[in-house]
């Protein structure tokens, strides 16, 4: 299995480790309830290191960008980063990811760690425009500081002014004496917060120096688990799980970021045609009563079976039963009562209106 | 954490306590925690029959789901209704308050294949 530079630092938290896509990631320190609430009410320290760094360089990297991915990325100002799809012919989605313009004639993509090799793969041989695209990913680690108290505990690290840093917004800076850090104010959390990228080999100073800076905020360090129980309460997608090759951005929830008048992208033509003849499902979140769906519940209307869970969990935040799940587009509407096959019962299920979550400051 | 030595164990991790013909049953410190933080328990209903080995409820963690497996044959006489809402008793005191459910022995001879605290604790 393969490591990420703060390996060492999990076993001595004494972290539970487990295999993540061939990764082997902390699941959970003191727990997944615990650091679920540490996150929401005060601050917590994520490894994000196995995510992928794909770098495009050149005069037309932008444009080469652009033709990869749904959203409008030429709009980006230089500091600007912006969430969006990236869709293969038939308008599926390869991945999900952060497209950030760094500087003129230099763009990061930001991809999941499961689909590192599968990205940049599709992007060198979808670039007929013959940028340079590198995958950096092994020579970038990737902490994310999540919560409350982010901004304040990560001010202690850097000169960086971070109230300037808008969200989804990143500046280059110097963070624990390392040099040429991306501070990024994005997350995956709900929560305000930042994800700092930083060069692998100064991942033994960053993790300490967080540590220290993070005791009077009370930071804890969070695993996997914790991560998707944050990220269900915001419905955001997880890929592979709600979201894959076979489901477009339209069915996906992801209308939002698919700029269909900016101009071609591969996938427009099968994403227009979709939308023009209709969209036959749609990702939505639902509250379940009683019992707490998995992923691949049916899900079922009127004792027919219309669609599938893709993500479910127990809200730590909200104390109800949440899930997020394909049903027939004409039935996607907030209140839509579902029933949800759960091991054989059946458990009444209703659409929410979503994020389920909203932070409170 | 240690083991009580009255109990009895399965090598699915559960446990077994026996007073007279009545079993109580729960899930043992190792069960609690390989499955972490406990949100939902799905208990059996009061007057089934359940045969050793088969499903008799489920214990949920935010994770996953988990069956927990009828250590002997029996008819359940009561089940632990102080667990709704505290379900995290099951994880800070899985032998005692965390019990899920007991069992009237229909086969008190089945007790002889279970394991005891020192072969439980090999194991664990």
């Amino acid at each position: 299995m393969r490591r990420t530079p703060f390996h060492e630092f999990h076993k001595e938290a004494g972290a539970r480790l487990i295999d993540f896509g061939g990764w082997e990631m902390p699941v959970q320190y003191a727990g997944i309830l615990e650091e679920h609430a540490a996150c929401r009410e005060r601050v917590g320290l994520f490894d994000v290191s196995h995510m992928g760094e794909v770098w495009f360089r050149g005069p037309q990297a932008m444009d080469a960008v652009s033709h990869l991915v749904t959203n409008d990325v030429k709009k980006l100002a230089f500091g600007q980063a912006m969430y969006t799809a990236m869709c293969n012919e038939r308008g599926g989605i390869v991945d999900d990811l952060i497209v950030y313009n760094v500087a003129p004639e230099e763009v990061l993509i930001c991809v999941n760690a499961a689909n590192r090799a599968k990205d940049y793969s599709w992007m060198i041989s979808h670039n007929p425009l013959g940028v340079d695209i590198v995958n950096e990913s092994d020579f970038w680690a990737q902490l994310a500081i999540q919560g409350r108290h982010a901004e304040a505990l990560l001010q202690t690290l850097t000169a960086v002014p971070l109230d300037q840093i808008k969200n989804y917004w990143f500046a280059l800076g110097t963070v624990a004496g390392i040099e040429g850090c991306i501070i990024a104010r994005t997350g995956y959390t709900g929560e305000d917060g930042f994800e700092i990228f930083l060069p692998a080999g100064a991942a033994d100073i960053l993790w300490p120096a967080v540590h220290a800076a993070g005791k009077p905020f009370g930071l804890a360090n969070i695993g996997l688990g914790a991560r998707d129980t944050l990220r269900l309460e915001m419905k955001y997608c997880l890929y592979g799980n709600d979201i894959n090759d076979d489901t477009t951005p339209l069915e996906g929830g992801l209308a939002w970021v698919t700029k269909l008048e900016k101009g071609d992208f591969i996938g427009r033509g099968p994403v227009l045609a979709q939308k023009a003849a209709g969209v036959p499902k749609r990702l939505v979140g639902l509250v379940v009563e009683g019992r707490i769906a998995r992923p691949h519940s049916p899900i079922l209307q009127n004792g027919v079976v219309v669609g599938e869970v893709t993500s479910g969990t127990r809200s730590p935040s909200l104390g109800l039963n949440l899930a997020i799940g394909y049903v027939p587009a004409g039935s996607a509407a907030v209140g839509t009562a579902f029933e949800i096959d759960i091991r054989g019962t059946m458990a009444p299920a209703k659409v929410a209106k979503t994020p389920f979550y909203t932070r409170p400051y | 954490m240690s083991y009580p030595s009255h109990y009895k164990y399965t090598d699915q991790h559960e446990w077994v306590s026996v007073e007279g013909d009545i079993a109580t049953v729960g899930i043992t410190h190792h069960a609690q925690d390989a499955l972490g933080d406990i949100v939902h328990v799905e208990l059996p209903a009061v007057g089934k029959t359940i045969a050793k080995g088969k499903s008799a409820c489920e214990v949920e963690s935010v994770k996953a789901v988990s069956d927990v497996y009828a250590p002997i044959s029996g008819t359940v006489t009561e089940v632990n209704g102080a667990l709704d809402g505290n379900e995290s008793v099951i994880n800070s005191d899985p032998h005692g308050g965390g019990w899920l459910f007991k069992l009237r022995l229909s086969n008190p001879g089945e007790l002889a294949g279970l394991l005891d605290a020192t072969a439980y604790t090999a194991i664990a």
